[in-house]
C-alpha cells in the first residue's frame, strides 16, 4: 500500500497547518484556514455547478438523440458560463405583499445547507474539511435544512405555484429521508462506524457493495432512489413540475437568488451521489480484484481523487439516466412508493444485515 | 380461506414490485441504448446544413401562387380565400376586362397576402376552388422592415389559365 501514502494529502495539509502556526497565533490560524477552506469550497461549488448543468444537458440531449449545446465554445463547454452571467446580470423582481426578508432568506438556507453537507466529504486520504466521528448522522442532518428553505421560499413568495411546490416538496422530503437514513444506516451497521473516514478505511479489502452481499445492493438500490426523491429531481421532481406548476417553490425568483436554487440543486445532486460513493462504492478506495497483485497494483497508481470523482461521476450518471427516462410520479404514488415499498424494505433490510453482522456472515 | 387470501396478497405485492423494477429497467435500457450510440442523432444543425436542406413537401413556410413557365396562374379572383382566411391576411383587388366576346370577365389585378398575419392555417390552400394556391417551403422571412412582409402573390403581367372555369 506504498502508493495510498504517495498520495496522501494530509501531509500537504498539516505542512500548510505549520507554516501558518509559524507566522500567527493558532487562534488566528484556525480563522484563516476557515477562510481559505471556505473559498476553496465556494470556488468548488461554483465550477461544479457550472459544469454539473453542462453535463446534465449533454447528457439528456445524446439520451434524446440530439446534439445538446455546441454553439458556445467548442463542444458548447462555455454555455453555462454564458447562462450564468446572463442570470447575474438579470433584473431582481420584488414580489407584490411577499415576506421580503423571509424572501430573500430562503436561497441561501437552501444554498448553506448544501454546503454544509459538502464539508464532511471525503475527497481523497487527508482531503476532507472536517472528519466528525457522526459523519453520515451530519451530513443526513444539515441536508435535510434545505426542506427549510423551500418551505420558506414557497410561502414567502405569495403565490400558489410555489406554496404547492413548497408543500409536496415538504411530504416528498420528510417522507425519504427516512429510507435514505436507513439504507446510510445498513453500512453504518456494517463497518461498525459513523466516522465516513473509518468507514472509507473499512472497505480497503473491498467496497461495501460487494462485501455486504444482497442487503448491501438492496441498501444502494433503495439509498439512489430515495436519494433521487430527497434532491427533488425526475421522476420525483413534482417540487417544481413545470407541467403544473411553472416552476414550483422557485416560480417568484429571478435572477441570482434563482441561480442560487438551481445551483443547490445539483450541488446537492454532487452531494449525494459522492455519499453513495462513499459509503457504497469505497470512496476514493481504488478497485481491487481478490489476489490479482498486478492488477491491484496498477489501480493503486490512480490517484485516489480520481476514484473519487470517477465513482461520484458515475453514481451522477445514473441519477440522470433515471431522471431522462421515467416519467415523473403523482403525489399518491410517490408517497405509496415510500410508505408502502422502500420503508418495509429497508427496514427488514436492516434487521437481516444486523442478523449478518451478529452471525458474522459478511466478509 | 383468510390464509389464502393474505397469501395471494403478499405474493402481489413482491411480484408487483419485481415486475416494476423490470419495467424500469426496460425503459432505462432503451435510453442507455440511445447514450453509447452517439450516431443515432435525429436532429439537424441548421445553419449549417443551409445548402443542402430540404424542407418536406407537407411544410407550411408560407403560401405562393403556382405560376407555369408561360407566367400563366389559375386565380380567378373569386375572392373565397379572402372570405376564408379567419385572419384577414388575404386582400383581392379585381378588375374587369372585357374578353374576346367584348363581354366584361373579371380577373385579379392583385392578390395581396400580408405574411405578418398569417397563421399558416392552411384554409385559403384547401377552399380555393381552382388550386390556385399552394404552400411554398420557404421559412426564412425575417426581415428589417414589416412593410416588407406584405406580397403580391401574382406576378406582373401573369395571366389566368385558359382551361380554368369561371
Amino acid at each position: 500500500m506504498s502508493s495510498n501514502n504517495l498520495y496522501d494529502f494530509s501531509k500537504l495539509t498539516s505542512s500548510i497547518h505549520e507554516w501558518l502556526l509559524g507566522m500567527m497565533s493558532p487562534n488566528w490560524v484556525t480563522f484563516t484556514e476557515l477562510v481559505l477552506i471556505g473559498l476553496l469550497f465556494l470556488l468548488f461549488f461554483a465550477l461544479l455547478g457550472l459544469f454539473l448543468v453542462y453535463l446534465e444537458r449533454k447528457v439528456c440531449a445524446i439520451m434524446q438523440n440530439r446534439v445538446g449545446p455546441n454553439r458556445v465554445g467548442k463542444f458548447g463547454l462555455f454555455q453555462t458560463i454564458a447562462d450564468l452571467i446572463k442570470l447575474l446580470i438579470k433584473e431582481l423582481i420584488p414580489i407584490r405583499k411577499s415576506d421580503a426578508f423571509l424572501f430573500n432568506l430562503a436561497p441561501f438556507i437552501v444554498i448553506i445547507a448544501s454546503l454544509m453537507a459538502m464539508a464532511a466529504l471525503p475527497f481523497a486520504k487527508g482531503l476532507q474539511a472536517i472528519d466528525f466521528n457522526i459523519g453520515v448522522f451530519y451530513i443526513m442532518a444539515v441536508s435535510s435544512l434545505g426542506v427549510v428553505g423551500i418551505l420558506l421560499a414557497g410561502w414567502a413568495s405569495n403565490s400558489k405555484y410555489s406554496i404547492i411546490g413548497a408543500m409536496r416538496s415538504g411530504a416528498q422530503i420528510v417522507s425519504y429521508e427516512l429510507s435514505v437514513g436507513l439504507s446510510l444506516m445498513a453500512i453504518v451497521v456494517f463497518s461498525g462506524s459513523m466516522q465516513l473516514s473509518t468507514i472509507i478505511e473499512s472497505q480497503a479489502n473491498g467496497w461495501w457493495i460487494f462485501k455486504g452481499h444482497i442487503p448491501a445492493f438492496i441498501a444502494f438500490v433503495v439509498f439512489l432512489i430515495a436519494s433521487t426523491a430527497e434532491i427533488n429531481r425526475g421522476p420525483f421532481d413534482l417540487a417544481e413540475a413545470e407541467s403544473e406548476l411553472t416552476a414550483g417553490f422557485h416560480t417568484e425568483y429571478s435572477g441570482i437568488k434563482f441561480a442560487f436554487f438551481f445551483l443547490a440543486e445539483y450541488i446537492n445532486m454532487f452531494i449525494v451521489a459522492a455519499l453513495a460513493a462513499t459509503i457504497f462504492l469505497g470512496g476514493w478506495m481504488p478497485f481491487h480484484i481478490g489476489s490479482w497483485e498486478g492488477f491491484n497494483h496498477i489501480m493503486d497508481f490512480i490517484p485516489p481523487i480520481v476514484w473519487f470523482f470517477l465513482k461520484t461521476f458515475f453514481i451522477i450518471y445514473l441519477i440522470m439516466w433515471f431522471k431522462w427516462t421515467f416519467p415523473r410520479l403523482r403525489i399518491d404514488q410517490l408517497l405509496t412508493l415510500e410508505w408502502k415499498y422502500l420503508l418495509p424494505v429497508s427496514l427488514v433490510n436492516i434487521v437481516f444485515i444486523a442478523f449478518l453482522v451478529l452471525m458474522g456472515w459478511h466478509f | 380461506m383468510m390464509n389464502f387470501e393474505l397469501m395471494n396478497s403478499i405474493s402481489k405485492y413482491f411480484s408487483d414490485m419485481f415486475s416494476g423494477l423490470l419495467s424500469l429497467w426496460a425503459g432505462m435500457r432503451v435510453t442507455g441504448k440511445y447514450f453509447i450510440s452517439p450516431r443515432a442523432i435525429v436532429t439537424q444543425q441548421y445553419p449549417e446544413n443551409r445548402a443542402t436542406l430540404k424542407m418536406e413537401e407537407r411544410f407550411k413556410g408560407e403560401i405562393i401562387m403556382p405560376h407555369d413557365e408561360n407566367n400563366l396562374h389559375a386565380c380567378t379572383g373569386c375572392g373565397i380565400c379572402e372570405m376564408n382566411c379567419p385572419n384577414g391576411s388575404i386582400e383581392i383587388i379585381t378588375d374587369r376586362i372585357p374578353n374576346a366576346e367584348g363581354k366584361p370577365e373579371r380577373v385579379i389585378d392583385k392578390h395581396i397576402y400580408h405574411l405578418s398575419m398569417c397563421t399558416f392555417c392552411g384554409l385559403c390552400v384547401k377552399t380555393c376552388p381552382s388550386d390556385a394556391l399552394a404552400f411554398g417551403q420557404k421559412f426564412e422571412h425575417a426581415v428589417f422592415d414589416r412593410n416588407n412582409l406584405t406580397k403580391v402573390l401574382n406576378q406582373p403581367g401573369s395571366k389566368i389559365r385558359k382551361e380554368i372555369k369561371k
